[in-house]
């Protein structure tokens, strides 16, 4: 309070005006409620559809016990097809993403397609890329993986190139002291620093990949999601709750593990 | 032999860098370079194994010229130019060995490097270049497990490691502290005097300048405004070359 005291009022700043966050606040509320009322979305519909929901539930209990060994093999392809899919996407990710960032390339016709084609790719949802590829290579894993492979691309390389573009510069610095070449250069100046991030975004991919598989089969494209359009098309809601703790352990097991190895990893 | 041909450098945005410097370095001098932070003390060692453009004139290294030189010429006149920096720059999340043989790149071709096999003889370099400064026992320890002072000496390996004719360091004691900063001097004379290597180092202090210099050079906004035997830069030649009277923020005090 003395030190207050000491300060001569007419130096004091005045605040900034209110006006500004007021403004924001009265923005927001607009577009809510008109993007609502637009789709007319109401709760009521929500409480009307209670019951629905209340019977679905006392359909899903008990659920078939019997039913896990039959689907066992293709929640195995569900993995698999996240195995390969990621290390694919994982391997076309790290080049590119090198590609992209400013502080590896400084050449603006290198990175600028570089970003480029990884918007490009990002921009597709994986359930849509899959149904492409499905009508292109037909039904099976095939097509999934495919869509799994660009899918964990752009997850990948978005985060990948941002941290590849944070990295300390004095390793580079010193490997263009040393008198390597660009690749040397990138082998010892850059990789060693990236490839810890790049190994924990890769599970993380990895992580995502497995949840995305599990609906790839909607569309045809493998995996578990096909049973689990087949056993809803026909009302058998004691398989579908097997599918969907099935997939729940799966992807909680391969959750944990890929978290405590990136823990690891920092 | 480093020449410097009337080398300016003015920066993309007008600030000049060098202007007209005209010197050379003899083989087994310890220069250390002096001037106020801004001064062109950077430019100027930077320019030497051209992480710098300069935009004017020429730098000879042994009578070849790097400011002329380009692809692998570039890189094999780079090969004899070790550098030391003020952070160390080492690559944190690596061993101190790996480390050091990343000074040995230069020596083999690209494809073995990518799949980073170096022979034998490397590695006893290497570990060579460790004893040397006194860290044989950290060789497999993550670099960012040291602490500052031995990460400098860690850099000084890499640099011997690299079997350099030359030793550019910049400002390599700035973020050490007096203890640790005669040790690191005291290596970079032991190198200088033991191997025969060329130093260029840019200080900040004057009493570190003074105590390990055989030849000091005075920068003042990019001009070489002192360059003598370490005998003849008195008190006011340094007060010259600082634009002020010195002061104790010019001594680093602890060095004796």
């Amino acid at each position: 309070m003395k030190e207050m005291s000491l300060q001569s009022s007419n130096m004091r700043p005045a605040p900034p005006s209110k006006m500004k966050p007021l403004f924001t606040i009265v923005i927001v509320c607009l577009m809510v409620l008109g993007s609502g009322l637009q789709i007319q979305f109401s709760f009521a519909e929500l409480t009307s559809g209670l019951p629905n929901m209340r019977d679905l539930l006392v359909q899903l209990v008990p659920p078939n016990w019997a039913y896990f060994a039959e689907i066992t093999s293709s929640i195995m392809e569900t993995i698999r097809m996240a195995v390969v899919g990621t290390t694919f996407g994982g391997a076309i990710a790290f080049p590119l993403s090198m590609l992209a960032a400013r502080n590896v390339f400084h050449k603006s016709w290198v990175t600028v397609p570089a970003r480029f084609v990884l918007n490009l790719i990002r921009t597709l949802p994986e359930l849509l890329l899959a149904a492409l590829f499905v009508a292109i290579f037909g039904i099976g894993p095939i097509p999934g993986v495919f869509a799994l492979m660009l899918f964990s691309l752009g997850v990948i390389s978005k985060l990948f190139y941002e941290s590849v573009e944070s990295i300390d510069p004095g390793p580079m610095e010193t490997m263009t002291a040393v008198g390597a070449n660009k690749i040397k250069w990138l082998m010892f100046g850059v990789v060693p620093q990236v490839m810890s991030a790049f190994m924990s975004f890769f599970l993380y991919a990895f992580e995502i990949n497995i949840r995305a598989a599990a609906v790839l089969g909607l569309v045809g494209a493998g995996g578990i999601g096909l049973y689990y359009e087949q056993t809803l098309g026909f009302f058998e809601y004691g398989k579908v709750s097997s599918i969907i703790i099935y997939t729940l352990i799966v992807v909680l097991f391969i959750e944990y593990l890929s978290t405590r190895i990136r823990e690891k990893l920092t | 032999m480093i020449e410097f041909k009337n080398v300016s450098k003015v920066y993309p945005n007008g600030t000049r860098g060098l202007k007209n410097v005209d010197l050379r370095i003899d083989d087994g001098e310890f220069v250390v370079v002096v001037g106020l932070s801004g001064a062109g003390k950077s430019t100027f060692l930077r320019s030497i194994n051209r992480l710098h453009e300069v935009t004017e004139g020429e730098i000879l290294i042994n009578d070849q010229s790097i400011t002329a030189a380009s692809g692998s010429d570039l890189y094999r006149i780079r090969r004899d130019i070790g550098m030391i920096f003020q952070n160390f720059n080492l690559v944190r999340r690596s061993s101190v060995m790996r480390n050091v043989l990343s000074g040995r790149v230069g020596y083999h071709s690209t494809l073995r490097m990518i799949l980073g096999l170096f022979p034998k003889q490397d590695k006893a370099i290497a570990m060579q270049s460790l004893e040397r400064v006194n860290l044989a026992e950290k060789t497999y320890m993550r670099a960012d497990e040291l602490s500052g002072g031995q990460q400098q000496r860690v850099s000084i390996a890499r640099a011997l490691a690299q079997e350099a004719k030359f030793i550019l360091a910049d400002e390599p004691v700035a973020s050490l502290d007096p203890m640790t900063t005669k040790q690191v001097m005291d290596d970079l004379v032991y190198i200088n005097k033991e191997l025969n290597m060329t130093m260029v180092v840019n200080l900040h202090f004057i009493d570190v300048a003074r105590k390990y210099a055989t030849r000091i050079i005075g920068l003042r906004e990019g001009e070489i405004v002192f360059d003598g035997p370490v005998e003849d830069a008195t008190d006011e030649v340094f007060s010259n070359i600082y634009g002020k009277p010195i002061d104790e923020d010019e001594v680093l005090g602890a060095v004796k």
